[in-house]
């Protein structure tokens, strides 16, 4: 066991725990953001730098601070290990500069992005970011392509993570796309524009941070924060078959998996579930997703329920909330 | 004269062979080695030698030796970095196609020590005619018995095999090689774990420089106390430099360290002076990775005193006033330099050079470049050079490997020391030159 202190608050964690896994465990107030790190996914993470944090105690041998900022996803803590995430200068300065960098050539369409309101970079940005860009150059694009019947690839908006990367490395037979070129001209890509087709691909959409890769069949059909969410299974032979339905009236616009607090997908689920299954008579409903407060998604969860004029405000009760999470 | 280890025989006809080489005393440290001496024995005299990495780093060779991990029945490896692309140095070029079998006795010599059975250099793409020297030189020691099973009898197996790469400057960077060398994609990992721990196939690796490889046996042969004699202080031995830019005599120099940088500049056993009687303006003394230094700032030190060519005179003064013997690649620039285009090409080189794994770098660098060319094309203005120092500043240490602090510091240095030539390309915008390096930026 290691005794990790992260921004003045302690607690105990299991050697090989990383710094950020311990920062997530201490709750949300001190958990650094992350753009590229994904715990479901092995070696994701040190690629966004939006996790940054110092290390002013290295450990109780050796108290010395490390003299750069490290990764808190790749950084495994020490016993004694003191932590400065959002209480360090020097940390709020670097993720200032990372997303800067991440936003330099990102377009910034999210009136048109289908990922707008569960996006990663936005909530990033609305956070750590500026308001005004401090570039004058064209912005860097790409075509939008297709890689599979289902998917789209929309390299203008990504921000190189990874993640669907190693979700084709990990969860799918065999990987066929991957990263192109070299510096800013990086590119997620297929050769030759190759479909992307297994069983799991789907879940590439899902670990997208941004609206890089987004689900065909909902594209446009209408901001998330229209949509309620609702938890349901069914039987899956290939998968766990634990979703959450997305409904527009009695309509299920998607499926997709649960999400965890933190954004990251708790069991992956294959391209059956997410694409095909779109009937109300497909699934066993358990009921409506609980949805953080704070998230534009709730915009539809908390209103009234009765007509203005019945409206009593005791008689309102919020959806119960996941343990960890503050309302 | 200075004293000569590398070389030494340079002179020597025909010293590319074997027969010569070995008439030239080569070899013998393998011979020493095997037959007289433990592998832990030799460790020991390399750490008491005090030989540096000669990468650019100068992190202790022999502290790096003893860190490698030695698991039972998992291999070791020994890989050579020969992917010298740093902009500025030469000096493992002219090393390697001169006297290629003092890198291939340091091979063995150091195989042995790190109880390695294969070994392999990695080169850069660029210097393919040397890979075929290298080859020869390693079938004339396979030839010879030096390499191959049961080296000299002792029951010692070594296979020594040269990789080519396929150009990419950050393949210099040792994780990065080791991916390129497992035939991947050439991205630096995230560290750690180390490569001692776990390095090429997962396995304890140690990766050195040629120049380093090549100081091995002459620490074998003579001791480590021997080599620790020369040179001053921590940075002992001696160092090849690769002398460029603005001088009469351009080339690869052996310098004892501890000569002044004065003396280097100006006498004419090495640089013989500044070309055509100009006056000296500004030196970058490692490698364009390192921070440059105007003339008075890089001939004495802030006390007053001469400074001198070694790994802590050159870095004294921190990174505001001092600079770092880096990889040795000395790149000399006359009065009528211009700062700002120099800046503009190092910074051309790391966009181009860029992995693109972190996002600090790959968009940094190309933002940096686009930002001087601007500039350069008489479109700057003075808040342009604050952005461009704020950049910098974003991306030196928040990156996985040095690629970012190396596009970073040139950068740092450059507006630290010229400013104001920066503010004169931006407020005489027509005085300057329309520049056409770089037509198409988006290209």
């Amino acid at each position: 066991m290691a005794k990790v202190t992260i921004d003045g608050r302690t607690i105990e964690v299991p050697d090989g725990t990383t710094i950020l896994q311990a920062a997530r465990m201490i709750g949300p107030e001190v958990a650094p953001p992350t753009m590229c790190y994904y715990s479901k996914l092995k070696t994701s993470g040190g690629y966004c730098r939006t996790c940054l944090v110092e290390v002013t105690k290295g450990s109780e041998k050796d108290p010395r601070p490390m003299p750069k900022l490290v990764a808190s996803c790749r950084t495994t803590v020490m016993d004694g290990m003191e932590v400065g995430n959002n209480t360090s200068p020097k940390v709020t300065e670097a993720r200032k500069g990372v997303v800067e960098f991440l936003l330099l050539n990102h377009p910034l369409d999210c009136p048109i992005c289908d990922q707008a309101g569960e996006c990663h970079l936005q909530d990033l940005s609305y956070e750590h970011g500026s308001s005004k860009t401090r570039t004058d150059f064209e912005r860097r694009t790409y075509d939008k392509i297709d890689i599979g019947e289902k998917i789209q690839l929309h390299m203008t908006r990504c921000v190189l993570c990874y993640r669907c990367v190693k979700v084709a490395n990990q969860i799918t037979d065999g990987r066929v796309h991957g990263v192109m070129n070299r510096g800013d001209h990086s590119e997620i890509s297929t050769y030759v524009e190759q479909a992307i087709d297994n069983d799991f691909s789907g879940n590439m959409i899902d670990v997208c941070p941004v609206g890089a890769l987004t689900d065909k069949t909902f594209r446009f059909k209408s901001r998330v924060w229209f949509t309620k969410p609702v938890t349901a299974h069914r039987n899956c032979e290939k998968c766990s078959g634990k979703v959450n339905l997305w409904y527009k009236g009695e309509e299920v616009l998607r499926v997709t998996g649960r999400k965890d607090q933190w954004g990251e997908v708790e069991e992956f689920i294959c391209n059956t579930c997410r694409f095909d299954k779109k009937q109300t008579s497909d699934w066993t409903i358990e009921g409506p997703t609980v949805v953080n407060r704070h998230s534009v998604i709730s915009a539809n969860h908390y209103e009234v329920l009765a007509k203005p004029n019945e409206f009593k405000l005791n008689e309102v009760k919020p959806l119960p909330l996941k343990e960890g999470e503050k309302s | 004269m200075g004293k000569k280890i590398l070389l030494e025989h340079d002179h020597v006809p025909g010293i590319q062979g074997y027969e010569v080489y070995r008439n030239c005393g080569g070899y013998a440290s393998v011979e020493k080695a095997i037959k007289t001496m433990s592998a832990e024995a030799m460790v020991e005299e390399v750490k008491k030698s005090g030989l540096r990495g000669r990468g650019g780093a100068g992190f202790p060779t022999g502290m790096k030796w003893s860190f490698l991990a030695k698991p039972e029945g998992v291999p070791r490896y020994l890989v050579c970095n020969a992917d010298e692309s740093e902009p500025g140095t030469f000096k493992d070029r002219y090393l390697m196609s001169r006297i290629p079998h003092i890198l291939v006795e340091g091979m063995i010599t150091s195989s042995f020590a790190l109880g390695v059975n294969t070994a392999f250099i990695y080169i850069r793409g660029e210097y393919f005619y040397i890979v075929r020297i290298l080859e020869n030189a390693i079938k004339e020691a396979y030839a010879n018995g030096w390499l191959g099973k049961n080296i000299l009898g002792s029951g010692y197996d070594l296979d020594l095999y040269v990789q080519v790469g396929a150009g990419a400057y950050i393949c210099g960077e040792e994780t990065a090689l080791l991916e390129s060398l497992e035939g991947k994609r050439g991205n630096p990992r995230i560290k750690p774990p180390f490569p001692a721990i776990a390095g090429l196939y997962g396995c304890p690796t140690v990766v050195n420089n040629v120049e380093t490889i090549a100081s091995v046996p002459y620490i074998i042969n003579n001791g480590g106390d021997d080599y620790a004699k020369i040179g001053i202080g921590r940075s002992a031995g001696t160092k090849l430099i690769s002398a460029s830019g603005h001088i009469n005599k351009p080339g690869v120099y052996e310098i004892e360290m501890g000569i002044t940088v004065e003396d280097f500049i100006y006498s004419e056993e090495y640089c013989g002076g500044i070309k055509n009687g100009k006056k000296l303006k500004a030196v970058v003394a490692g490698g364009s990775s390192v921070p440059v230094l105007p003339a008075d700032k890089i001939i004495n030190l802030p006390s007053g005193e001469k400074r001198l060519m070694t790994y802590e005179s050159l870095s004294e003064g921190g990174f505001a006033g001092g600079t770092m013997l880096g990889s040795g690649g000395f790149i000399v620039m006359d009065e009528t330099t211009s700062i700002v285009e120099n800046l503009f090409t190092f910074a051309r080189f790391y966009h181009h050079e860029s992995c693109g794994q972190c996002s600090p770098c790959r968009e940094g660098t190309s933002w940096m470049e686009k930002i001087l060319h601007k500039i350069m094309d008489g479109h700057g203005t003075l808040a342009d050079i604050d952005l461009l120092w704020e950049i910098q500043s974003k991306i030196e240490g928040n990156t996985i490997c040095p690629l970012g602090d190396a596009a970073a510091w040139p950068v740092a240095s450059a507006i630290r020391h010229f400013r104001h030539e920066f503010e004169a390309y931006v407020t005489n915008p027509n005085a300057v030159n329309k520049v056409r390096h770089y037509e198409n930026m988006n290209a």
